[in-house]
C-alpha cells in the first residue's frame, strides 16, 4: 500500500524534500516506519527524536499505518 | 465551534489590538497578555532574522485543543492565540495570546499554560539566521 510523506523543518532540509511517497506493507507500525524513513534518508540517522502525525494527529510508536494515510515528520518544535 | 476562541496562524503581521479586543469584556475584571518577540542574540550570537514555519493544518487543531483545554481548566472568559510565520526581524511579533477572566489570577494562569504548551505541541519551526550561518531551534544537534 502507499503512504504520502510530509517533512517539516530540518526533516525537510536533511531528505532535501517538502514531500513523497512511498509503498509500504500493511500492518506497518509507526515504530517499523520510523526505521523504513532511516533508511530510506540515512541522514535521519542523527534526528531520531522526531515524531509522527498521522492524519494531522500525534501518533505514537504502536499505531499501525493505513492505505492512503497522511505522514508528517515532526521534528522537535520550536514555535512562540 | 470555538465561539469564545480566536486562533490564527498568518503571513501577516499581528494585531495586538485586535487581540485586546476579543477578549475584552465587561464581565472581566482583568485581561493578561503574552508577547512573544524576536530576540537580537541567542547565547552570545548575534540574530540578524527567523524564519517561521509551520505544518498549518496540524497547527490550528493543536492550538485548538490548547483553547479548549485553557477555557475548561482555568475560570476565564475569552482566549486568543495567534501565531506569525515566514520571516520576521528582530522586535517583531510571533506569538499573541491574550486571555480575560473576572479575576487576575486565572487569566496569568491560562495565559501561562498557553504559551508553555504551544511552545510544547505546535508544530511550528524556527529557524535562526546569524550573520555566518543559519540553525534549527531545538533540532540542530
Amino acid at each position: 500500500m502507499k503512504i504520502q510523506l510530509l517533512f517539516f523543518g530540518i526533516t525537510s532540509d536533511i531528505t532535501g524534500k517538502r514531500e513523497d511517497s512511498i509503498a509500504i506493507n500493511e500492518k506497518t507500525s509507526v515504530k517499523n516506519l520510523k526505521s523504513l524513513l532511516i533508511e530510506k534518508y540515512p541522514k535521519l540517522k542523527n534526528y531520531a527524536s522526531f515524531s509522527i502525525a498521522v492524519n494531522t494527529e500525534y501518533a505514537n510508536d504502536t499505531v499501525i499505518i493505513k492505505n492512503n494515510d497522511i505522514i508528517a515528520l515532526i521534528p522537535p518544535v520550536s514555535g512562540g | 465551534m470555538l465561539k469564545n476562541a480566536s486562533i490564527k496562524i498568518t503571513s501577516k503581521k499581528l494585531n495586538l489590538q485586535e487581540c485586546y479586543d476579543f477578549v475584552q469584556d465587561d464581565s472581566c475584571g482583568g485581561i493578561a497578555l503574552f508577547v512573544g518577540t524576536v530576540r537580537n542574540k541567542t547565547q552570545q550570537k548575534e540574530v540578524t532574522n527567523l524564519d517561521f514555519s509551520t505544518y498549518k493544518e496540524m497547527a490550528i487543531k493543536e492550538i485548538e485543543k490548547i483553547a479548549i483545554k485553557s477555557l475548561k481548566q482555568f475560570d476565564i472568559l475569552k482566549i486568543v492565540i495567534h501565531h506569525a510565520v515566514g520571516n520576521l526581524k528582530i522586535g517583531e511579533i510571533p506569538v499573541i495570546i491574550a486571555v480575560s477572566s473576572a479575576h487576575r489570577k486565572a487569566a496569568f494562569s491560562a495565559c501561562q499554560f498557553a504559551i508553555d504548551t504551544l511552545k510544547e505541541t505546535v508544530p511550528i519551526w524556527k529557524k535562526e539566521h546569524f550573520v555566518d550561518g543559519e540553525v534549527w531551534v531545538n533540532s540542530t544537534p
